[in-house]
């Protein structure tokens, strides 16, 4: 009953007996239907984008790429993720901390919240921030008065970005400390370590895959948020443009090669991204279980 | 781990060793209150101002309703897509071996990882009728960019991760044995996934379709490149928002986004209730 060749892709497998799997014709065409199907819609654009930045050729790419307002945009992306991305993670530290450590009333509740801007539209989100500090905004004619500048520069796509990739880190951290439960913590305690020793020496090298597989993940988002920092960017050339933003400008100017080539680089930190994860998922994947399936 | 008595009465939290409980939650509270929750209850508190007259005027207006309506609609058709793809593909990525399968696996996180705006001129360059597939589709009068059909693209393609990625973990749980009873007592292969597995497979399925579909009626990025964004015709309702915003119409942009949060919210909370009733009846 057992297929010898099957078997010899799959060593580990248990003999794969004809009323638990599916016939050899049926076989294929779910292949066939898996291959079409990825190959249309995540293979086919991918190659798109590196095609058509070097359509004209590597100097018009490497011009695109090293125009000063590409070059600001690309200053832009990075400060931006430089600054959300800890900050993400040191709430996601703190809250996973809170909610798997400890027994506490409304906890499922705290965690559906941490969720919530998942639900949101990348537009409502920079939506909220432009009905608080917009001209016509809650604390607007506050901010006009003593001078501070919110919206439409640096600090408002800050808060954007941090608005979207909110959930990121916590999300990771918080049921992989959960099933590793307090005991290590527990025993370093009781060996006279303070709280931020256990925490240091203890926790963090239990959880330090996890929390870069969410830092990856927050890291990717931020760097390519587009509606929600688009809302409220003002798209300021040179100046509030962001990498994603400065994609769309170049691509309605008909600009379309130096919009690939933009686009490549964001397309290569995609790749990067999910190369990192599937190494750590492979490496670590017994650890990470916890956190996967999402 | 904790010595708590079974009646102690009402407590806020469990006593225990660990350190830090009331710096990390105070802290937790303070960023999710400030980042999150005053921005949202802002956008709740603003279109409650606006009242009740001008609220319904906005909300039925016809622009509004077209483009809720598509937002909601190619959104419902790409989830529905991705429900059977995603399934197949989830199927082949945990049962079959074939040369290059965690690649594959790898590859289906793409739209999770690729900025929406990169993946929206793609895939308009794609579909265009000069593109890749656009010049193949023409000659069948296929129109896909610029049309309803390209947003249905671009939420496919944003979607099918969710999918796969919520139905994938539970398949891999699957016990054969299961599998093997039911062949042995006489089904055919088509019988045992479609009366066995499917059921088992049923809550798993229905959450992947709410997280695509949520994801789809709030994306923006990848849409508006290919969408074509006529009014009436193939406006999605981010999109109105932003074109509100633009025209310093707050109220109308406050009212949509309302809107869009609770369609959204009921609907998820159907889908919760299905959910609840499918892993009541099929365990």
């Amino acid at each position: 009953m057992a297929d010898p060749e099957i078997k010899s892709y799959a060593p580990h497998h248990e003999s794969q007996s004809a009323a638990v799997t599916e016939s050899r014709p049926a076989k294929a065409v779910l292949m066939i239907v898996t291959f079409a199907f990825l190959g249309i819609f995540l293979l086919l654009p991918l190659i798109v984008v590196f095609n058509e930045a070097f359509a004209k050729g590597l100097s018009a790419y490497t011009e695109a790429l090293t125009n000063p307002d590409t070059r600001s945009a690309i200053h832009l992306t990075l400060l931006v993720a430089a600054i959300s991305v800890p900050l993400n993670v040191v709430f996601g530290i703190s809250a996973a901390w809170a909610i798997a450590k400890f027994e506490f009333k409304g906890k499922a509740f705290l965690t559906t919240l941490i969720d919530l801007p998942f639900s949101v539209s990348p537009v409502i989100s920079g939506l909220v921030y432009v009905l608080l500090f917009g001209a016509q905004g809650l604390f607007g004619a506050w901010l006009k008065a003593h001078g501070i500048v919110i919206l439409f520069a640096v600090p408002g796509i800050v808060l954007a970005t941090i608005f979207v990739t909110f959930p990121f880190v916590a999300r990771e951290l918080i049921p992989l400390m959960q099933e590793q439960g307090n005991g290590d913590e527990e025993a370093a305690l009781s060996l006279g370590a303070n709280g931020w020793q256990a925490f240091w020496y203890v926790t963090l090298p239990n959880v330090k895959w996890g929390l870069l597989y969410g830092v990856l993940l927050c890291n990717a988002r931020a760097m390519g948020e587009f509606g929600a920092v688009s809302v409220v960017s003002g798209h300021i050339r040179g100046l509030t443009n962001t990498m994603p933003l400065h994609v769309e400008i170049l691509y309605n100017e008909y600009n379309a090669a130096a919009a690939f080539a933009v686009a490549s680089l964001l397309a290569g930190l995609a790749l990067v991204t999910l190369v990192l994860k599937t190494l750590l998922e492979m490496r670590y994947g017994a650890e990470l279980a916890a956190t996967r399936g999402h | 781990m904790t010595t708590a008595p079974a009646k102690a009465g009402w407590r806020f939290r469990q006593p225990s060793v660990i350190p830090g409980f009331g710096l990390t939650l105070g802290f937790s509270l303070a960023y999710l209150t400030l980042i999150i929750l005053i921005p949202l209850s802002g956008l709740i508190w603003r279109s409650a101002a606006l009242g009740w007259a001008d609220f319904w005027a906005i909300a039925t207006d016809r622009r509004t309703v077209n483009a809720l309506e598509i937002s909601f609609g190619t959104a419902f058709i790409a989830a529905s897509v991705n429900v059977v793809f995603g399934t197949i593909v989830a199927w082949v990525l945990v049962r079959y071996n074939f040369p290059g399968r965690r690649i594959v696996d790898a590859m289906v996180d793409l739209p999770f990882a690729l900025p929406t705006a990169v993946a929206g001129i793609a895939l308009t360059t794609l579909y265009a009728p000069n593109g890749w597939l656009g010049s193949l589709l023409a000659p069948l009068g296929i129109k896909v960019a610029y049309t309803p059909l390209g947003i249905v693209i671009a939420l496919i393609f944003i979607g099918l991760p969710f999918v796969v990625r919520t139905v994938q973990p539970i398949m891999e749980e699957i016990d054969k044995e299961v599998e093997e009873v039911a062949a042995t007592l006489g089904a055919n292969r088509f019988q045992t996934i479609a009366r066995v597995l499917l059921p088992g497979l049923a809550p798993a399925i229905v959450t992947g379709f709410a997280l695509a579909f949520a994801r789809g009626v709030g994306e923006y990025g990848s849409v508006i490149f290919i969408a074509g964004n006529l009014p009436y015709k193939s406006e999605i309702a981010p999109l109105l928002i932003v074109i509100r915003l633009e025209e310093y119409n707050y109220a109308a942009a406050t009212a949509i986004a309302a809107i869009m949060l609770a369609l959204s919210f009921v609907m998820l909370l159907v889908i919760n209730l299905v959910q609840t009733w499918s892993r009541k009846r099929y365990g």
